[in-house]
């Protein structure tokens, strides 16, 4: 398993550490995503977020991977990896809308490749194989990234991408974030293959095992890999080794699938205190200018919020847009069907 | 927002050929239009597909065009998703439409859903290409109509030809929609008939019927594979001194319920063909919007003519039982006639 860092802070690999600013980046963006992690909490709880996955201590893991990237790559996310869409660029107030179940959460940047969460599991790793061919085919050296799970690294889409990906040769970075469970099931139940990034043999591609709450590590093994993909060298398989030391999502009681034993020593090794460690022992960031740094966070969050707070709800026929470029005559029926009977619900109200 | 671009036909001249050769056609045109479009399924490369509807495309257009892949379905829909997104116009061939189950996932979960949950920011010009039906005695799994499932899929459009005609030009309209669209290809008329073709980049509009023959009695409605059925019977019954309506559909998502209707409307009997099981076929679909929109205009109740629920039979000294034969549709022409 490769590391950069030990779970204390020191440096275990000095060949592996990126410049200053790089190692300052992963830091910033961590914090940025567990600010939105555990604010989150805060405002599911006030009503004000709808039933969202958590991702607080995986920070490492998405962070650290899509850093790698830039606005030219594509970026395929699963509903638990905010994180990763957070740092490539998603903007927080769309990310909030998306979590409140708004339709302003669907409206994808225009400047950037972030596709909306997937929810139905391993749908997006052949698809990620698609973009990776289109950019290849089309002369550029732009690459994609998929996320997923233990879990997902059962269905059988997780397979016949990795193996697509080998023989097409597509310029495709798939990172698999073993956090141990797949909601209820651990992964030791899951596969009896439990080196997940070993099935990277079965389709002749590069694997790599990587101690997922180390950011540097990450962040280096996924440079790496992109490098080769846009070089033409293919794709390769990641598993970023973390936990989730949250719950599936916040509807979740976990106490009723695990105990605290199974969670016992992962606060210890927790991916953003290592790299604050770090960067202390170093001199690259100080108590003060840390708490500038998180000061500016929160109040990025609170802007993103109020802006969040200004989008309109849908209107009743909204919900037919964006079917087809054109509305066939049948959705133009029901449109009509929609607004009639909205009418008459307000004309009854009145 | 894209809109279709309208297009003015310029055929400067036809050549004889079937559907198959047709279709053969439409894909050469389509790749040497536009950089864009890529086709890609299991055999379709240097094989030149199993039906070989892609014979010699590859080699005229080269093997990033046009090439094999693994055989996954679930992959080769979820490639084609994400080639769509990032800007390429994928052809995706599925062997037999029997063979499209694997890829539902990918189909119901993502392939009509991307305009909608990105609000337009992406959308996916994809074509799935698929021979279905039965009629020619395939193996078991080989002859399935899974029509009514897509139609059923809100986003995606599904369109299916009878003619070698209607193959290129609809073929030619889908892979310049800007949406999904289904195209499956009736395998009994691969080659069972010529006729000509115009040549060139001809299109006809999704979303318009069109009436194979005239009647003032009768309205028979189907599509693909069946309308070859229902002039069968058409022309027995205009022996018989009945005059029947055939319209074939030709796409299903967008549906032309004028057409229809006015027909209705005019004949007051209807009889709806397809080769598909009988409960919750696309056939029922139309019998709904008649009953909805007509039903004053009815003077028998709409017979439905179709396959049976069960499994489509692969064994040939019954499979005519099965699938609808112009003996069925002629009955219940005379169904309705004597009601």
């Amino acid at each position: 398993m490769v590391q950069c860092l030990a779970p204390d802070g020191s440096v275990v690999r000095e060949d592996l550490l990126p410049d200053p600013e790089t190692r300052l980046e992963l830091y910033r963006q961590m914090r940025r995503a567990r600010h939105f992690d555990e604010r989150g909490w805060v405002l599911y709880r006030q009503g004000r977020l709808g039933v969202f996955p958590p991702f607080g201590g995986m920070e490492a893991s998405q962070v650290g991977t899509a850093a790698a990237l830039t606005k030219n790559d594509w970026l395929f996310p699963t509903y638990r990896d905010t994180g990763a869409a957070l740092t490539l660029g998603l903007p927080i107030a769309r990310t909030l809308a998306y979590w409140r179940t708004s339709p302003h959460g669907w409206h994808m940047p225009a400047d950037l490749k972030v596709l909306p969460f997937y929810i139905p599991i391993a749908t997006q790793y052949p698809q990620a194989v698609g973009a990776a061919l289109a950019e290849r085919r089309q002369g550029t050296r732009n690459v994609a990234m998929a996320f997923i799970g233990d879990g997902g690294s059962s269905e059988g889409d997780f397979h016949e991408a990795l193996n697509f990906a080998g023989a097409l040769n597509a310029p495709c970075v798939f990172i698999l974030q073993n956090n141990g469970w797949a909601i209820s099931v651990p992964t030791r139940a899951q596969t009896r293959a439990t080196d997940l990034s070993r099935r990277a043999d079965g389709y002749g591609i590069p694997g790599v095992r990587v101690d997922g709450n180390d950011a540097l590590a990450t962040y280096h093994v996924t440079r790496e890999a992109v490098n080769r993909a846009r070089d033409g060298g293919g794709p390769t398989l990641i598993e970023t080794v973390t936990y989730r030391v949250k719950p599936h999502t916040v509807a979740d009681d976990p106490s009723r699938y695990r105990s605290e034993a199974d969670t016992a020593g992962w606060d210890a090794k927790d991916p953003v205190t290592r790299l604050r460690t770090h960067l202390l022992n170093a001199g690259l960031m100080t108590e003060d200018s840390e708490a500038d740094l998180l000061a500016e966070i929160a109040a990025e969050f609170e802007a993103a919020l109020a802006e969040a707070d200004s989008y309109p709800e849908p209107t009743p026929a909204e919900i037919l847009d964006h079917v087809f470029a054109e509305p066939t005559p049948q959705l133009k029926k029901q449109r009509a069907e929609i607004l009639a009977e909205h009418a008459q619900d307000k004309k009854e109200q009145a | 927002m894209t809109a279709p671009t309208t297009h003015v036909p310029q055929p400067t001249t036809h050549k004889n050929m079937t559907m198959v050769a047709a279709i053969n056609d439409a894909l050469d045109i389509a790749l040497a239009a536009d950089d864009t479009v890529h086709i890609f399924g299991e055999d379709v490369g240097v094989m030149g597909g199993v039906f070989r509807a892609t014979d010699g495309l590859q080699a005229k257009h080269g093997e990033g065009r046009v090439f094999d892949t693994p055989l996954a379905e679930a992959a080769i829909v979820g490639m084609g998703i994400g080639m769509g997104l990032a800007g390429l116009k994928p052809v995706a061939e599925i062997q037999f439409a029997g063979f499209l189950y694997p890829a539902l996932d990918q189909i119901l979960s993502h392939l009509g859903r991307y305009r909608h949950r990105t609000r337009s920011r992406y959308h996916l010009p994809m074509v799935i290409r698929a021979p279905y039906g039965g009629g020619v005695h395939t193996p078991e799994q080989h002859a399935d109509s899974p029509e009514a499932i897509l139609a059923h899929t809100p986003g995606v459009k599904v369109v299916i030809p009878s003619t070698p005609a209607d193959a290129k030009s609809l073929l030619l309209s889908a892979i310049n929609d800007p949406d999904p669209v289904f195209f499956f290809e009736p395998i009994k008329l691969y080659r069972s008939t010529k006729e000509d073709v115009p040549l060139g980049d001809v299109r006809i509009p999704l979303g318009k019927a069109r009436l194979v023959t005239h009647g003032d009695d009768v309205t028979v409605i189907c599509y693909g594979g069946m309308v070859e059925v229902a002039q069968k019977a058409a022309a027995a019954a205009h022996a018989a001194g009945i005059g029947v309506e055939v319209i074939d559909l030709r796409t299903l998502v967008p549906m032309d319920t004028d057409t229809i209707l006015s027909s209705v409307t005019k004949t007051g009997r209807v009889v709806v063909v397809t080769e598909a099981p009988r409960t919750a076929g696309f056939h029922s679909e139309i019998a709904a919007i008649i009953a909805e929109e007509a039903i004053e205009h009815l003077r028998a109740p709409i017979v439905r003519v179709t396959g049976y629920d069960a499994p489509y039979p692969p064994f040939t000294a019954v499979e005519d039982v099965y699938r609808p034969n112009p003996v069925r549709v002629a009955k219940a022409i005379r169904q309705v006639m004597n009601y």
